[in-house]
């Protein structure tokens, strides 16, 4: 079960944060921003410059003891990333996966509302945002 | 600012019900507020007058609602004020403890306001519901979904441009909910019906310059009273007789609204079919002044598809969202029944629902009338909406269609177009345009990425094969042949084949031309020679075609035959191997597959067809690699000029720092 899910934007900065357990936020907050750092070194590690040679999911980006720490960077160089507990046993690469999948889908279609401006925080007034991110915490299959 | 939150700031507490709230915002309308926002002295007074409230409970009032302090009537004070006389009226003490509670409305005789007789009926109002004595036509309780339905003829006649700011004197921009209902009360004191706020011209002035109004998106005339009167009779008996039809249902879309929405559609877009991009429709709807949160919310309510774009009963459900929201409705959460785009009204045809009636048939059909419409209105947009989706989007559709599939099901009901459009199993480059646009690449995941890559690489590996046919023996010479073919005839084409026979790596290259691999190099040999005379005749057209569309000298051409070297050497030494070894080189990534076949087929027919795929891939490699080589000129331009500017940035530091 995932506990945080972070949309990054592309000068990283955080355009959506919300976490399940609401204590300890800061602590995930920190976590993200530190995931921040791998997930730029994962990025930058293909040395191409061709968009499509990278993979979008980037994969377990790093294991604390408490949890496990996904990426996944779209091509316009938003990032999501997931916090997930580690002590759910071993949620398969593809579930994971999947998490993604439908983060990006939800994030697609804030994008298409054409009063959302690119680079803002994603009000929790996108209601549909929300209620999928939520989903994802709860549900791990689609 | 929400004039309900101004009486909470005000400096009382306030707590209004949703109807108190609608009531005294109607009625603070209708007093006509200033600049700042305060309502007019005289009109406060008449409605202190119209509550029948003897003159010392009115005195009581103005004192504890603070305007005594004030020496005015701010908005705050109005409110508290009004539920002050509700509680005097209800035969509460006039105190402040007294209008903490829930209250009844207050009461005002000879003020002709229908609003509050429809808010007064609003569906969600629990408490009693007072007996307004407004002078409205019908006085039966009328739900409040009517409201808009008068409205709309007559802002059809009367409407000027469009939501811009009300043009009465004295009226500030509009705060949120209240400020258009100025017009409707404005217009009750002309006698003729309530109307909708979108327009900012009173009907009773005809007249008013128009200088103030941003273009219009109404393809209405301008004007007003007569014809206003006599729709405003043929309004109310359509009202009265719509009254029979209705339920308390705000979500419903009426006729005359249906038929409002229509006209203003087709003012966005003449089509009715098509789809109104999602900038223009911004635009649109933000000259309702609604908040831009609120009109996001609406977006997103009522953008079923998801795809940035509106189609028509996409665009009624906003419209009549933000009609609602205008009347004061709060948003739902979700979208009410009524105004899914699949529910069908009686008489009511539109072209998504009987889409969504037929999710799995025929998806060809369904994909055309889309495509059509996107292509018209959309395609432009969507694009430039998408930076970071490429072409690869359809590769990964195409890889998605078997993970998508299982998700059909569910999704039947939701996204009919987009499904269609996913599973359209169509050669990624026929869709382009419609595959962006329509569809949502929902395949991310790069798992199938390397395997959509290949096949994107498909088509446009066939074209540099036959060039490395000559690119072996000399490709300058075979360029001169191309310029001679153009010119010359069929003949030209023989001296090449003679040149080959000393490289059998070659001629075994030249096999694949007319599309087969074949064990034995000699035995390709002749059939090829054989070929040969129908290939020249296609590749002088193949070659034609390619120079002309490149509008180039052949020197382009050998360019991209030279480019066209470095990255085919590999491939062919690939080949050789292979084509000695006799297997068919099915396994390459760039699979010769879709252009030879294991045996060798001398249908010509299949070989026409593969020989017209090599030219127009060879033709889009052409354009891509010179749109290529202009942005990579753009790029050099684009980073001389910054570091031109670096450089005056730092030459300007050391002065702006001392």
């Amino acid at each position: 079960m995932a506990v945080c899910i972070a949309v990054i934007a592309k000068e990283n900065y955080p355009l959506y944060i919300r976490s399940v357990p609401t204590q300890g936020e800061l602590k995930f907050h920190y976590t993200v921003h530190t995931s921040l750092d791998v997930v730029e070194e994962k990025i930058s590690g293909v040395g191409k410059a061709l968009a499509d040679q990278r993979e979008l999911y980037l994969g377990l980006l790093y294991p604390t003891e408490d949890y496990k720490v996904y990426g996944y960077v779209t091509n316009s160089k938003v990032k999501f990333v997931i916090v997930v507990d580690s002590s759910n046993a071993s949620l398969r690469d593809n579930e994971i996966r999947s998490m993604f999948r439908k983060l990006h889908n939800s994030f697609t279609d804030v994008m298409c509302n054409p009063f959302y401006n690119p680079g803002d925080p994603i009000q929790s007034k996108s209601v549909f945002f929300c209620a999928h991110t939520l989903s994802i915490f709860y549900v791990t299959i689609h | 600012m929400d004039p309900g939150s101004a009486a909470g700031s005000g400096g009382t507490f306030l707590s209004l019900s949703d109807s108190e709230q609608r009531c005294y915002s109607g009625l603070y309308a209708l007093c006509q507020p200033d600049s700042l926002g305060n309502p007019a002295a005289g009109k406060v007074a008449d409605l202190f007058r119209a509550s029948q409230l003897p003159a010392e409970t009115l005195h009581q009032v103005t004192e504890v609602c603070g305007a005594k302090r004030l020496g005015f009537f701010g908005c705050g004070q109005l409110y508290v004020a009004l539920k002050l006389m509700a509680a005097a009226q209800a035969g509460l003490p006039v105190r402040l403890e007294s209008i903490t509670g829930e209250l009844p409305l207050p009461v005002f005789v000879g003020i002709t306001n229908e609003l509050e007789m429809r808010y007064a009926n609003h569906p969600s109002a629990n408490e009693s519901q007072p007996h307004i004595l407004g002078s409205g036509p019908g006085s039966a309780p009328r739900p409040p979904a009517d409201r808009p339905v008068p409205r709309h003829p007559d802002t059809s006649m009367d409407k000027q441009e469009a939501w811009s700011p009300p043009r009465s004197p004295g009226v500030s921009p509009p705060r949120s909910p209240s400020a258009y209902r100025n017009y409707p009360y404005a217009a009750q004191r002309n006698g003729t019906d309530t109307l909708l706020a979108y327009d900012g011209k009173v009907p009773s002035r005809p007249s008013v310059p128009q200088e103030n109004s941003s273009p219009s998106h109404y393809s209405l005339k301008p004007q007003p009273e007569p014809p206003v009167i006599t729709r405003a009779g043929s309004v109310e008996r359509l009202v009265e007789r719509a009254e029979a039809d209705y339920s308390d249902d705000p979500w419903r879309i009426t006729e005359e609204q249906r038929e409002y929405y229509t006209i203003q559609f087709r003012s966005l877009q003449p089509d009715l079919s098509a789809l109104i991009v999602g900038t223009v429709a911004k635009n649109f709807f933000t000259k309702s002044k609604l908040p831009i949160p609120e009109l996001s919310h609406i977006w997103e309510l009522s953008d079923v598809d998801k795809d940035g774009a509106l189609t028509f009963p996409e665009f009624c459900t906003a419209f009549h969202l933000i009609v609602a929201r205008k009347n004061g409705f709060l948003l739902p959460e979700t979208l009410p029944a009524t105004l899914r785009p699949g529910f069908v009204e009686p008489g009511v045809v539109t072209a998504p629902p009987s889409e969504a009636t037929q999710p799995l048939i025929v998806f060809d059909d369904n994909m055309r009338p889309g495509a059509n419409q996107l292509e018209m209105c959309s395609s432009g947009l969507q694009m430039t909406s998408r930076p970071g989706v490429t072409a690869k989007q359809d590769t990964r559709d195409e890889s998605r269609k078997p993970e998508f599939s299982p998700k059909r099901i569910p999704d039947l009901h939701e996204k009919p177009i987009q499904r269609v459009s996913t599973l359209k199993p169509d050669s990624p480059q026929e869709l382009d345009a419609n595959m962006k646009s329509r569809t949502r690449p929902r395949s991310y995941s790069s798992t199938s990425i390397d395997d959509a890559m290949k096949k994107v690489e498909e088509p446009p590996t066939p074209p540099p094969r036959p060039q490395k046919t000559h690119s072996r023996a000399s490709s300058l010479d075979l360029n001169k042949l191309f310029q001679q073919s153009s010119q010359g005839g069929k003949s030209v084409w023989l001296p090449p084949p003679p040149a080959l026979p000393p490289r059998p790596p070659a001629a075994q290259i030249f096999s694949f031309m007319p599309g087969s691999e074949k064990s034995s190099q000699k035995a390709v040999h002749q059939p090829n020679f054989a070929d040969f005379s129908k290939f020249s005749e296609e590749q002088e057209t193949i070659v034609t075609a390619a120079l002309s569309t490149e509008d180039l000298a052949p020197k382009s051409d050998s360019t991209v035959v030279q480019q066209g070297h470095a990255p085919q050497k590999p491939v062919r030494r690939k080949l050789h191997p292979e084509s000695l070894s006799a297997t068919p080189p099915l396994t390459t990534p760039y699979s010769a597959a879709t252009m030879t076949k294991p045996t060798q087929r001398p249908p010509p027919k299949q070989k026409r067809e593969i020989q017209m795929a090599i030219r127009k891939n060879r033709e889009t490699n052409a354009v891509l690699t010179r749109l290529n080589s202009e942005l990579q000129q753009q790029l050099k331009v684009v980073h001389r000029e910054r570091v031109t500017l670096e450089s005056q940035l730092e030459l300007l530091r050391p002065v702006a720092s001392t």
